[in-house]
């Protein structure tokens, strides 16, 4: 258990806090934007709001 | 993407909503009208009356709940369970779970506003439920998630939409906050009274941890979510841009929960906490103009429609003002502007900015969108919705000027030395300087609480009009069956 000690020392949490943090960032960020294919899927669900409406969209973008 | 017809107000429980939507309304009334009151009171002493019930200190957090949770709270309720049923194309798990949440809810603001009036007071700033009503309030909102978990789970459509992301973050974060907070031990069971389990400086650190996520999750991510939907609605274009709401929901809600400690600067809490929670602070406009921007431009190429429809226009100054707000907040948080700004009224226009401009603007739209629809009617009078609106945005910029000129003021006042390196002012001078700047606030609150009422006459009238409009639908098709 003596590694433990290791995160005990805030000099070693707080740089490992902001990798991990900024690499997860960094990661929605690829999920967001990285694809094309999934830009478009999730794209597509901007369109929710209106799929139980009787009129439907009525202007659409 | 899974289709379903919209086959009226059968599918969904809609009864809960309207039940919400009107007591969202009758709460915004009182809740404001004492707000107006105790306004008044500051520039008014009179109006105390010397009735400890109706002094400032017992009717302050009257204010704050009534309208918080209240008004928020019920339009929250309202627009959620609207807001998952039509997402997710499902009726809500248990009519029995959310008529609980909407009687649980009511008596929880009710009993609240008469232990505040009878001097009842955790002293915890928009937590001062004595343990009781903590308890009552534990029990409502896990119903509430598992009613709105259990939704999402029967689901219909196969993605979860993101209004309903946000709505679960705050229904999450609430019961974290609330949970914490409010960890309290009674001086015997039958009593009101009870002491923080934390003491000290602890005990305000928890205390600003609750109440700066209260803005961020309760006040913030919750009516981000009437936002995700009701402003496309209403545009009748579908939101900007998805993706830059799946980037704002995860930065909005990671970054919020390490800023409370910026309400202590300058206090006995460690230095590198109250800096740590700047950082974050000023990080946070990112995401919440990324938010603010996706909002807005929602209309782009309808522009117009802020020109034709009052109902847009309510959303979209509503934006504005989180932009603004979320601007000046971060700005607030910087230690040098903290150290004139903290304990004045600037901080006090600073949240009105917020909570009339954002939260009271797009629960106003969103409400407006909603209610005549759960009664399928029209709105009883558009030049109503005009009136409110302009009495509406008269009143937050009578409020929020007459606050920063009084906030400024009382901070210069209060550093200010003489030559001989004496305070130059007494307290009291810089009291009887604000007297001016406390009555306009008090006129800027009667503008928004007229506005107010007013919505709420339309909306009664609008209800009235929609249960006309059924009766002599179903008259009509009586007389048609008993002629075939």
């Amino acid at each position: 258990m003596e590694w433990l000690i290791w995160f005990s020392k805030p000099e070693n949490t707080k740089p490992l806090a902001l990798i991990i943090f900024f690499v997860t960032f960094i990661g929605i960020l690829i999920y967001a934007y990285g694809s094309k294919t999934r830009s478009e899927k999730l794209e597509s669900y901007r369109d929710i709001p209106f799929l139980d409406d009787e009129e439907g969209t009525k202007d659409k973008q | 993407m899974a289709v379903t017809t919209y086959s009226g107000a059968e599918q969904y429980n809609f009864d809960i909503v309207k039940k919400f939507a009107v007591m969202s309304l009758v709460w915004a009334v009182i809740g404001m009208f004492v707000g107006v009151y105790i306004a008044s009171e500051l520039a008014w002493p009179f109006l105390n009356f010397d009735n400890p019930y109706i002094s400032f200190g017992r009717f302050r957090p009257v204010h704050t709940t009534t309208v918080i949770f209240g008004f928020g709270g019920s339009a929250l309720f309202a627009t959620s369970y609207y807001v998952v049923q039509r997402t997710c194309q499902t009726r809500l798990i248990s009519d029995g779970m959310a008529s609980f949440t909407f009687w649980g809810w009511m008596a929880i603001i009710f009993l609240a506003d008469i232990s505040y009036m009878l001097g009842y007071t955790q002293s915890r700033e928009y937590a001062e439920m004595e343990w009781p009503i903590d308890i009552l309030i534990e029990v409502v909102w896990v119903t509430y998630l598992i009613l709105f978990v259990g939704t999402i789970m029967r689901r219909k459509q196969p993605h979860i939409y993101v209004a309903n992301w946000f709505y679960l973050a705050f229904i999450l974060a609430t019961a974290l906050l609330h949970t914490f907070n409010n960890l309290a031990m009674p001086i015997n069971l039958f009593s009101m009274k009870s002491y923080s389990l934390f003491a000290g400086t602890q005990d305000a650190m928890t205390q600003w941890w609750y109440g700066h996520n209260a803005v961020g999750f309760f006040l913030t991510a919750a009516f981000l979510g009437m936002m995700y939907y009701f402003v496309p609605k209403q545009a009748g274009r579908p939101i900007y841009s998805y993706r830059l709401s799946i980037v704002h929901f995860w930065a909005l809600g990671f970054m919020y929960m390490w800023v409370g400690a910026h309400h202590l600067h300058w206090t006995a809490l460690p230095d590198w906490t109250s800096s740590l929670a700047a950082a974050f602070s000023i990080l946070l406009l990112m995401p919440s103009w990324g938010g603010m921007i996706n909002g807005i431009m929602t209309l782009s190429g309808a522009w117009d429609k802020l020109r034709t429809d009052p109902v847009m226009r309510f959303m979209i100054v509503a934006l504005s003002f989180y932009g603004m707000s979320t601007f000046e907040g971060p700005m607030m948080s910087l230690k040098e502007v903290n150290a004139l700004s903290h304990y004045t009224d600037w901080t006090v226009g600073h949240v009105h900015s917020g909570a009339l401009g954002w939260v009271a603007m797009i629960s106003f739209g969103s409400l407006y969108h909603m209610m005549p629809k759960l009664w399928d009617t029209k709105i009883y009078s558009q030049k109503m919705v005009e009136w409110h609106f302009w009495l509406a945005t008269i009143g937050i910029v009578l409020y929020i000027v007459a606050m920063w000129i009084s906030g400024i003021t009382q901070g210069l006042m209060w550093r200010a030395f003489d030559e001989f390196g004496n305070l130059q002012y007494s307290f009291v001078e810089s009291v009887a300087a604000m007297h001016p700047f406390y009555a306009m606030r008090a006129i800027g609150g009667m503008f928004f609480l007229t506005g107010a009422v007013l919505m709420t006459y339309n909306m009664f009238m609008t209800i009235r009009q929609g249960k006309r409009e059924a009766a002599a639908l179903e008259a009509k098709l009586a007389a048609k069956m008993a002629r075939a």
